[in-house]
């Protein structure tokens, strides 16, 4: 038993799904042992959302420090959009819908990468205007659109099987197939590398730019993604609809382990952080808090795990 | 051919203020006038204070993500406390700066990334004003209000102001001993703390200095709005960074420019607000523009060989 | 006026050790007030750490230090500054994005207040004129704006320029690198003068004739040691050459003619600042090393080989020489960091194989003799030599019939080095060409041939029978000056 506790213990994401059930801990002792199983159903779906624009971060953020995508919101908000127009409230029209989102997702991507190909701005500053693009179209695009998604697709994202979402059952194998991707391909391979050292990965014969490009444009189309599974889940699209994933994306990321100066993605760890940031928002709803309370604790608590984290060792 | 482009490059804040004001001044002649450019930059003076904010960490090859948020913060701090008792709120403003100044010595010490601490201390203000502020209200100080719509003779105040600023930016990165030592420590720190100086102290100033523009910004601008909004700073994140690099500034290297940051801010203020009004560009894609504005900005500088590979 | 009786700076004893490689293996030296002196030697002397040592930046294993008759203790960068020693490297220290005159500033805590831009810029202005007259500098002009050659004439003068303390000896580490003759014969006029009114001055250079002319001593050092110390006037070239471990005797540098190899070419490339028309050439089953002293050009002409520059007819790979900047995947295991220059083939069914990967790792731990007890431990966990035959497995596992080494035994100790030497050896004879900077002679034997290298350009080939440190040596330090 010991032997496992410390292996545990040594798992860089260990903590934040500690942390997560410390939350829920608290929140249930709140309630006085009501409502707990519904609490952890309502995370586990929200935590979806989280998960798998967490993972489209995390990819990027493992490609070494200055690496972020701060255009999610915009593209979360235009995507759900695009999928609610393109499914126009038929069910038989739903694939159709979710590919358009994700192409979206992807335009957006490959826009942000062309931005830091082309004009050779870092990427903060190329994600950033991007957002701001993006959002003006997403508000011409999505004018008076009022367009609720198909029923049958609404519905499919609410379901649950015993207490679980299905959403969440189809994102841990969503994670399941990251993670592979992250350890057993090329791609997987060459993102961790460049992390690690750039000029080692170039010596080493990997495709520094070719990578760096297509992981944001997956980036984006992971976006894409998410805004369309929104829209069914809240039963609406709207351009604010992805305004909380930006802290959130990297939130998860950070939280659950990865190191912001790259080259070491933790998987597991963005559930640990998604499950752990929306139980506090939970338990900070139960206790009857404030939305700003919210905000300014979410900040507080990047700011301590990045602390604590450190940096990367800083060289002479 | 290559002075041909180093003399643009060195000249493009004046010349894209220049362009954006005869833009304006063909689509609707009547604005050239003391009350038109009063009204039409009435909020440069928030803007450009914000933009040297962001100018002050880029040059240590920092970046603020969360100085919009900030100024938000300090207009509902300003709305709220400074109005109702001055003592009180002057010391709050004070302590955010010295939290600022503490943020700068935290990165350094830890070495940590700007980008996610700043990204999280946005949200920690955004909170904070929220708190204080949940909707938008309060009441600017009347001194605020009174400094803000004065009325100078001949100048706009907006321009007088932004001559201030720039000239107290200027002298003070740019001509006196301490600012030389600022400056070094962006463009080789290495080089900095060798002849003996403190990078923790050069850090907590930058960043100090950060804060306390970031406070006058939130001073200034509820001074024109006369009322305080937890959400009214959010743009001022991308317009500061797009002012700085209009201005001549770069991301790294500590290359930066007080004047050319002002008049980054004036132009994007112009084009911002009123070159797209004018243009009858819908209010949809006003905010889309802003982005475009940065991406133009930025290929120019690239084509006039500035670029630097990232 | 230079001092009779105790000298500025006494070094006793002085070792230093970096891992397994020992810089300094005891070095004792004097230097007084009123003398310049020189230090000369090829790779791996000593002389870089040994300046790094008394300039503080380094801390010395064992010895003493003494500075005007005080024994250093807790010696450091700062307390050497105040006891007036200036160095001036050759990884420059100036901020590009200041001004000459804000880069003085910056040197000079003491300048401020009022018109502190203008008493900067007088300072460095009137060191300049007096150091590089017609200089062309002004103290306004942005560092990054000037040349390479102006950069390091500011950065000598500041060394020289005094506000608060004295400036009582000044180490220059290859100050005429970016000189052309002129403004170097000014440098050393001036070293002179400045010795002359009492300076103690260190320079440290490969150009012959500059230390000659220059210096009142001069120290000749070896392998972490001084094997010769007299006063310049009793050295000539060939006695320096020599004392360095060349031959002493003028050799002729002619193309040689020996049964050229007939196997076909695998590279062909040209330095960029070649000259006449040498080039490199490599064949296939060659070991050929790429000589001279550390710095001139040979990595330059490795990066371009790697980057496809030239005629370059096989995959290539590179083994690095400095890991923890160019080779080491801190974060990976032993088995990842073999395998990621072959992961292509590495796989079984579109994803990477745990399999093939092991294997190929386990493959070359025998192969190689790395140290480790499972090939899944972080790289971390191996020794600096283990951790470069990690590197090498790297390049010799995959499909690359070039493989290009950086200088990559440095500082690796003797056992692992003769493991690798024979491995090249056995590769070499399957066909693979192996295109090897190498700052150490000994390495040199491994080689059919070599070339040296002198300011970015091939200076001289050296043929099978002539890969002795003499005719290296000899070829590294010919030249006019």
């Amino acid at each position: 038993m010991n032997a496992l506790l410390l292996a545990l213990a040594r798992r860089p994401w260990s903590f934040s799904f500690l942390g997560a059930a410390l939350v829920w801990l608290g929140a249930v002792l709140f309630t006085g042992g009501m409502g707990g199983g519904g609490m952890l159903t309502a995370a586990m779906a929200l935590s979806v959302f989280a998960v798998i624009v967490g993972v489209g971060q995390m990819f990027v953020i493992t490609l070494g420090p200055g690496n972020v995508d701060l255009s999610l919101p915009a593209n979360i908000g235009l995507a759900s959009a695009v999928a609610m127009k393109v499914m126009n409230g038929d069910d038989s029209l739903v694939a159709l819908g979710l590919a358009a989102a994700v192409a979206a997702g992807l335009a957006v991507g490959a826009a942000n990468a062309l931005l830091i190909w082309a004009l050779r701005i870092p990427p903060i500053i190329a994600t950033l205007s991007a957002s701001f693009v993006i959002q003006s179209i997403d508000i011409a695009y999505g004018r008076g659109l009022q367009i609720k998604p198909p029923p049958g697709f609404a519905d499919f994202t609410n379901l649950q099987l015993l207490g679980v979402p299905l959403l969440a059952v189809l994102a841990v194998a969503f994670t399941g197939l990251a993670a592979v991707a992250l350890e057993r391909t090329v791609y997987g391979r060459s993102i961790s590398a460049i992390g690690q050292n750039i000029r080692a990965a170039r010596l080493a014969g990997i495709a520094v730019q070719p990578v760096r490009l297509f992981t944001y444009a997956l980036c984006g189309a992971f976006g894409g993604l998410d805004g369309a599974l929104l829209a069914g889940y809240f039963r609406g699209a709207n351009v604010d609809i992805g305004n909380e994933y930006l802290l959130l994306s990297i939130a998860v990321v950070v939280i659950g382990g990865t190191s912001v100066a790259g080259g070491r993605a933790n998987v597991p760890g963005i559930w640990g952080g998604a499950l752990f940031l929306v139980l506090l928002q939970t338990m900070l709803n139960t206790f009857g808090v404030e939305a700003g309370v919210r905000l300014l604790l979410t900040g507080l608590i990047i700011v301590a795990v990045i602390t604590a984290a450190g940096g990367e060792k800083p060289t002479g | 051919m290559t002075d041909l482009r180093a003399t643009l490059r060195a000249l493009l804040p004046a010349l894209s203020f220049a362009l954006v004001l005869a833009a304006i001044a063909a689509l609707n002649p009547r604005v050239i006038s003391y009350f038109g450019f009063t009204l039409m930059l009435n909020y440069a003076v928030p803007i450009a204070l914000a933009t040297l904010a962001q100018m002050f960490v880029m040059t240590a090859n920092d970046i603020d993500l969360s100085i919009g948020a900030f100024v938000g913060f300090v207009t509902c701090v300003a709305a709220t406390w400074l109005h109702d008792d001055p003592l009180f709120g002057a010391a709050a403003l004070a302590a955010c700066v010295a939290l600022y100044a503490g943020l700068g010595a935290l990165i350094y010490w830890r070495n940590l990334p700007s980008i996610v601490v700043t990204l999280g201390m946005g949200f920690v203000w955004q909170g904070l004003a929220v708190l204080l502020l949940p909707k938008p209200g309060g009441k600017a100080p009347d001194w605020l209000q009174a400094i803000m719509g004065f009325k100078p003779p001949y100048v706009p105040l907006p321009i007088l102001a932004a001559l201030l600023i720039a000239a107290v930016a200027y002298v003070g990165l740019m001509r006196t001993s301490y600012g030389a030592i600022l400056r070094g420590a962006g463009g080789n720190s290495v080089a900095i703390r060798r002849a003996g100086w403190s990078m923790l102290k050069v850090k907590a100033s930058l960043f100090a200095l950060t804060g306390c523009f970031g406070v006058l910004a939130g001073l200034a601008l509820v001074g024109v709005t006369r009322s305080a909004d937890a959400n009214i700073g959010n743009g001022y994140t991308l317009l500061s960074i797009a002012g700085v690099i209009l201005g001549g500034g770069e991301f790294v290297g500590g290359i930066v420019s007080p004047v050319g940051a002002v008049i980054g801010a004036l132009t994007l203020t112009l084009a911002s607000t009123q070159l797209l009004g004018f243009l009858r560009i819908p209010p949809d894609w006003q905010v889309g523009a802003n982005g475009a504005i940065l991406v133009l900005v930025l290929a120019a500088r690239v084509l006039l060989g500035r670029g630097k590979a990232q | 006026m230079p001092e009779a009786g105790a000298p500025l700076v006494a070094l006793d004893g002085v070792e230093k050790s970096f891992g397994a490689v020992r810089a300094l293996g005891g070095v004792s030296a004097r230097i007084s007030a009123g003398e310049c002196v020189g230090i000369v030697g090829h790779n791996g002397a000593g002389k870089s750490t040994l300046m790094h040592v008394l300039s503080g930046g380094v801390r010395a294993d064992a010895g003493g230090l003494t500075i005007s008759g005080e024994t250093q203790d807790a010696y450091s960068a700062a307390r050497a500054k105040a006891l007036g020693i200036r160095c001036v490297f050759q990884e420059l220290s100036l901020c590009p994005n200041l001004t000459v005159a804000e880069n003085a500033r910056v040197f000079h805590p003491a300048i401020h207040g009022f018109h502190w831009r203008r008493r900067a810029g007088d300072l460095i202005g009137r060191k300049l004129d007096e150091i590089f007259p017609g200089h062309g500098i002004a103290a306004n002009a942005r560092v990054q704006d000037l040349s390479i050659g102006r950069r390091q004439m500011v950065e000598i003068a500041r060394a020289f320029t005094v506000t608060d303390a004295p400036a009582r000896l000044i180490i220059l580490d290859e100050p005429t690198s970016s000189l052309d003759e002129d403004t170097s014969a000014q440098l050393l006029a001036y070293v002179r003068s400045s010795v002359a009114q009492g300076a103690a001055c260190v320079l440290i250079t490969h150009i012959l004739g500059e230390v000659l002319r220059a210096c009142d001593r001069i120290l000749v050092m070896r392998d972490g040691r001084v094997t010769v110390e007299d006063s310049a006037a009793n050295f000539t070239r060939d006695r320096l050459v020599g004392a360095m471990g060349g031959v002493e005797a003028r050799a002729s540098a002619e193309a040689l003619t020996h049964a050229a190899s007939e196997a076909p070419i695998r590279v062909r490339i040209r330095p960029q600042k070649q000259k006449d028309a040498r080039e490199l050439v490599a064949r296939e089953g060659e070991i050929v090393g790429l000589a001279g002293l550390a710095g001139h050009g040979q990595t330059d002409l490795l990066l371009a080989t790697f980057d496809g520059r030239g005629i370059v007819g096989a995959p290539v790979a590179l083994v690095a020489g400095d890991r923890q900047s160019d080779g080491v995947f801190p974060h990976w295991s032993i088995s990842r960091n073999i395998g990621v220059r072959s992961l292509k083939k590495l796989k079984a069914g579109g994803l990477i194989s745990a399999r093939l990967e092991a294997a190929l790792a386990n493959s070359w731990r025998e192969r190689i003799k790395i140290r480790t007890p499972d090939i899944n431990q972080p790289i971390l966990s191996l020794s600096g030599g283990n951790q470069q035959k990690a590197l090498f497995a790297r390049a010799l596992g995959s499909d690359a019939k070039i493989v290009l080494m950086d200088d990559p035994m440095r500082g690796v100790d003797y056992a692992t080095k003769l493991e690798v030497y024979a491995l090249v050896r056995e590769e070499a004879r399957s066909g693979r060409t192996f295109l090897w900077y190498t700052t150490e002679t000994e390495e040199l034997k491994t080689c059919d041939r070599a070339y040296v290298f002198r300011d970015g350009a091939i200076v001289a080939e050296l043929g099978p029978d002539e890969l002795t440190e003499e005719r290296l040596i000899h070829a590294s330090f010919a030249g006019a000056h």
